[in-house]
């Protein structure tokens, strides 16, 4: 009624319950200013890091998408048609990348193996899949099948090892090794904790050599002299001599991460299985382990990337693994030179399986970390 | 128990009837009487072909060294940066931290060396057109070339200068430390320590003439002479192994400083500390016992991770002794046996001094 309404200079508290907030602290601006130019520091940094994002990223696209080539015969039509990157290389090999020499009459047997894969990792990732204790048998008997599908037998054409290659290779070694680590680790992490010294020591020697000795001297040991601690005469597969020392490498550090876990276990618990008449077996198979298991599951399954990561050392011992194919394929006089291109697609690969695994673990450590023990 | 021994007799047993059937003998004479008969193409001492089997593998060993020292160094200091930006308030600066150590740590440390090897010696120019930075370092596919400092006559002096100064920070870090417990002032230690460790060694340089000098890089007939000449095999095995671990270091760092209480930090603040020494007086005191332990475990991975050398061709331990040595003298139970013990004491070494490191900076608890 007198005049305009003027803003009030001050804003007691509690007055003025339906003020917007100030301008610039909420929305895209507010956003903005907060996290990018709260300071002058950090004005001058975002502005500095944009500049050289851009730059960065203009270039990679151009070398990634703009500039590349992907229908070509040789390095050579390859630059003359583009100056980015030539797929061309990856697009005539791929099958290679994916199968290595595995006749292509027999690479349904492969693909479907993959696909059961997914079938038999569904129960044992997710603990809501629908009938999960019955999906558990076939998880279990996976192993045994897709050995089956893949090396033959039983009706099937035996395919010969050495012909094994590409990403299939790393899929055998990485999950063979995953597989048979884990069970080995167990044994290993209980017998660190054995109240018998013997076995006590015996795993603490053995974990420790497979901590202590770098993967490539031991498959090195596997390819060259595994031959000398068996009885004379007897030889077997280079394939299978490398998962045998790969699972053993592994098996170490499950056994490491167990470790922890089973420290971590109060001796509350122990105690009170002790108090209630239960076995040794008993409490650790019915108190110990499951609690151990579930605490180490997140560092258990970044040692399994570790393992993961880690076969691609197979091509230093004359294996074909994707690495091993890219070297072949960079020996080709055709295609010499584009180890860039061909190192970054296996880079791909290898990022698109680790991360979602490393994924899984995080959010694995989420579901879990409702447990009173993790609180 | 006796199940194990037999297990290891009958293991042995195996080997001496292998060994009988092939008619060969175990022993490590082979190091000493053979020459070796193979280049090496760094040397760090002096080496020719006509060198011991032993000696070629010490050259390989020092190699290893040398990757190790600088990778644990530069992986470090990344790290420490990576781990740090990831926690910056800079959303942009914090997502780049993100998005690299993700990137890099997925990929296989493999694929990086033979990455960034193929990029060096397929990507960057031939000598004749290397990339000058000045005109002391020169980047071919050859190989770097930076300047070498050439040390003269009185270059004693400078050494002297510089421990002198490092002495003098150290006293000065004790005095002021009894300063401030009894009376609560506080000295500006870091650069009164600063300008003794740099400034003597300056006035030595300037009071005692020129004791250094500096060879540059110069190119004559096909390549670079004079300098210091870092192979690509080198750099690219250095650099590898450095990202790929300083991918792993910054998540350890990012943990470690998250794991110290929101409150102590706030404690800290409502005290009147300057953030500055928040973060040096509180917070890094408390993460660096997170950090070490998973840190030694890095440095570890770091040293074993340069056994991959061999994938390029750098001549480091596995390759020399684990490698040619073993096919030359087919002496492959020695040769094993020798680098498997080699880097497992380089590992209880390298873990025994972490473990010292990480008593010294353990909560003592009363």
């Amino acid at each position: 009624m007198t005049g305009p309404v003027t803003t009030p200079r001050s804003y007691p508290p509690g007055q003025y319950p339906n003020l917007p907030p100030p301008r610039g602290t909420t929305g895209l601006s507010g956003w903005l200013r907060a996290n990018l130019f709260s300071s002058t520091a950090n004005t001058i940094l975002t502005l500095v890091f944009t500049g050289l994002l851009v730059e960065f990223l203009m270039a990679a696209v151009d070398w990634f998408f703009l500039g590349s080539v992907i229908d070509a015969r040789s390095r050579v039509e390859c630059r003359q048609t583009g100056s980015g990157a030539c797929w061309a290389v990856i697009a005539i090999r791929v099958e290679q990348f994916t199968y290595g020499f595995y006749p292509l009459a027999e690479r349904w047997r492969p693909n479907f193996a993959f696909v059961l894969l997914f079938v038999a990792l569904a129960p044992v990732l997710f603990d809501r899949t629908p009938y999960r204790r019955q999906m558990m048998i076939f998880s279990l008997a996976y192993p045994f099948i897709a050995a089956w599908l893949i090396h033959g037998g039983l009706g099937l054409k035996i395919v010969d090892t050495h012909l094994y290659g590409g990403f299939l290779l790393t899929l055998i070694v990485g999950v063979t090794g995953i597989v048979a680590s884990l069970p080995l680790g167990i044994g290993l992490a209980l017998g660190r904790q054995s109240r018998l010294l013997s076995i006590r020591l015996i795993c603490i020697c053995f974990i420790e050599f497979m901590r202590g000795v770098p993967l490539i001297a031991l498959l090195f040991v596997a390819s060259t002299m595994l031959n000398y601690f068996l009885p004379p005469g007897t030889s077997f597969n280079l394939l299978v001599r490398v998962l045998i020392m790969v699972t053993l490498f592994a098996s170490a550090y499950v056994a490491e991460v167990l470790r922890g876990g089973l420290q971590a276990i109060p001796l509350g618990q122990i105690e009170a299985a002790d108090a209630l008449g239960l076995s040794y077996w008993k409490t650790t198979w019915l108190i110990t382990l499951p609690q151990a298991l579930k605490i180490s599951i997140p560092g258990i399954v970044n040692t399994f990337i570790a393992l993961y990561k880690d076969t691609t050392l197979v091509v230093i011992i004359g294996l074909l693994d994707p690495l091993g194919i890219g070297r072949a394929v960079l020996a080709d006089a055709k295609w010499t030179g584009l180890s860039t291109e061909i190192y970054l697609f296996c880079a791909l690969f290898f990022f698109v399986s680790c991360f979602a695994m490393s994924r899984y673990s995080l959010w694995l450590e989420k579901r879990l970390n409702t447990n009173y023990l993790s609180e | 128990m006796a199940g194990f021994f037999a297990a290891i007799a009958w293991l042995i047993g195996n080997v001496m009837a292998n060994f009988a059937a092939l008619d060969k003998s175990f022993g490590f004479g082979f190091l000493w009487e053979l020459p070796a008969n193979y280049d090496i193409n760094q040397t760090l001492i002096d080496y020719n072909s006509q060198d011991t089997h032993a000696r070629a593998a010490l050259v390989g060993l020092i190699n290893t060294g040398l990757v190790a020292i600088l990778g644990i160094v530069i992986a470090t200091v990344l790290g420490f940066t990576l781990g740090a930006m990831r926690l910056s308030s800079n959303w942009l600066v914090a997502k780049f931290a993100y998005c690299f150590v993700e990137f890099t740590r997925n990929v296989p440390v493999l694929l990086h060396i033979l990455l960034w090897h193929g990029i060096i010696i397929h990507t960057l120019p031939h000598p004749r057109q290397a990339l000058g930075l000045g005109n002391s370092i020169f980047l071919s596919n050859r190989g770097f070339y930076i300047p070498r400092p050439v040390f003269e006559d009185g270059a004693w002096v400078l050494f002297a200068a510089f421990i002198v100064g490092i002495a003098i920070a150290v006293l000065v870090r004790r005095h002021a430390k009894t300063i401030r417990d009894t009376t609560g002032r506080s000295i500006p230690v870091f650069w009164i320590g600063a300008i003794a460790i740099i400034g003597l060694p300056a006035i030595a340089y300037v009071a005692a003439g020129t004791q250094v000098s500096f060879e540059l890089p110069a190119f004559r007939g096909f390549n670079y002479q004079g300098g210091l000449t870092l192979i690509p095999e080198l750099v690219a095995l250095t650099w590898a192994l450095s990202i790929y671990t300083a991918a792993f270091i910054a998540e350890n760092v990012r943990g470690g400083i998250l794991a110290v209480h929101k409150g102590q930090r706030e404690a800290a603040e409502s005290l009147g500390l300057r953030p500055n020494r928040v973060l040096t007086l509180v917070v890094l005191p408390q993460a660096l016992r997170v950090i070490i332990p998973p840190l030694t475990s890095q440095y570890l991975n770091l040293t074993k991770n340069s056994s991959l050398a061999i994938a390029i061709g750098y001549m480091d331990l596995v390759a020399t002794l684990g490698g040619i040595t073993l096919n030359q003298t087919g002496r492959e139970m020695e040769s094993m046996l020798l680098v498997m013990l080699i880097y497992l004491a380089i590992s209880l070494f390298i873990a025994s001094l972490m473990n010292w490191f990480n008593r010294s900076v353990r909560l003592i608890e009363r």
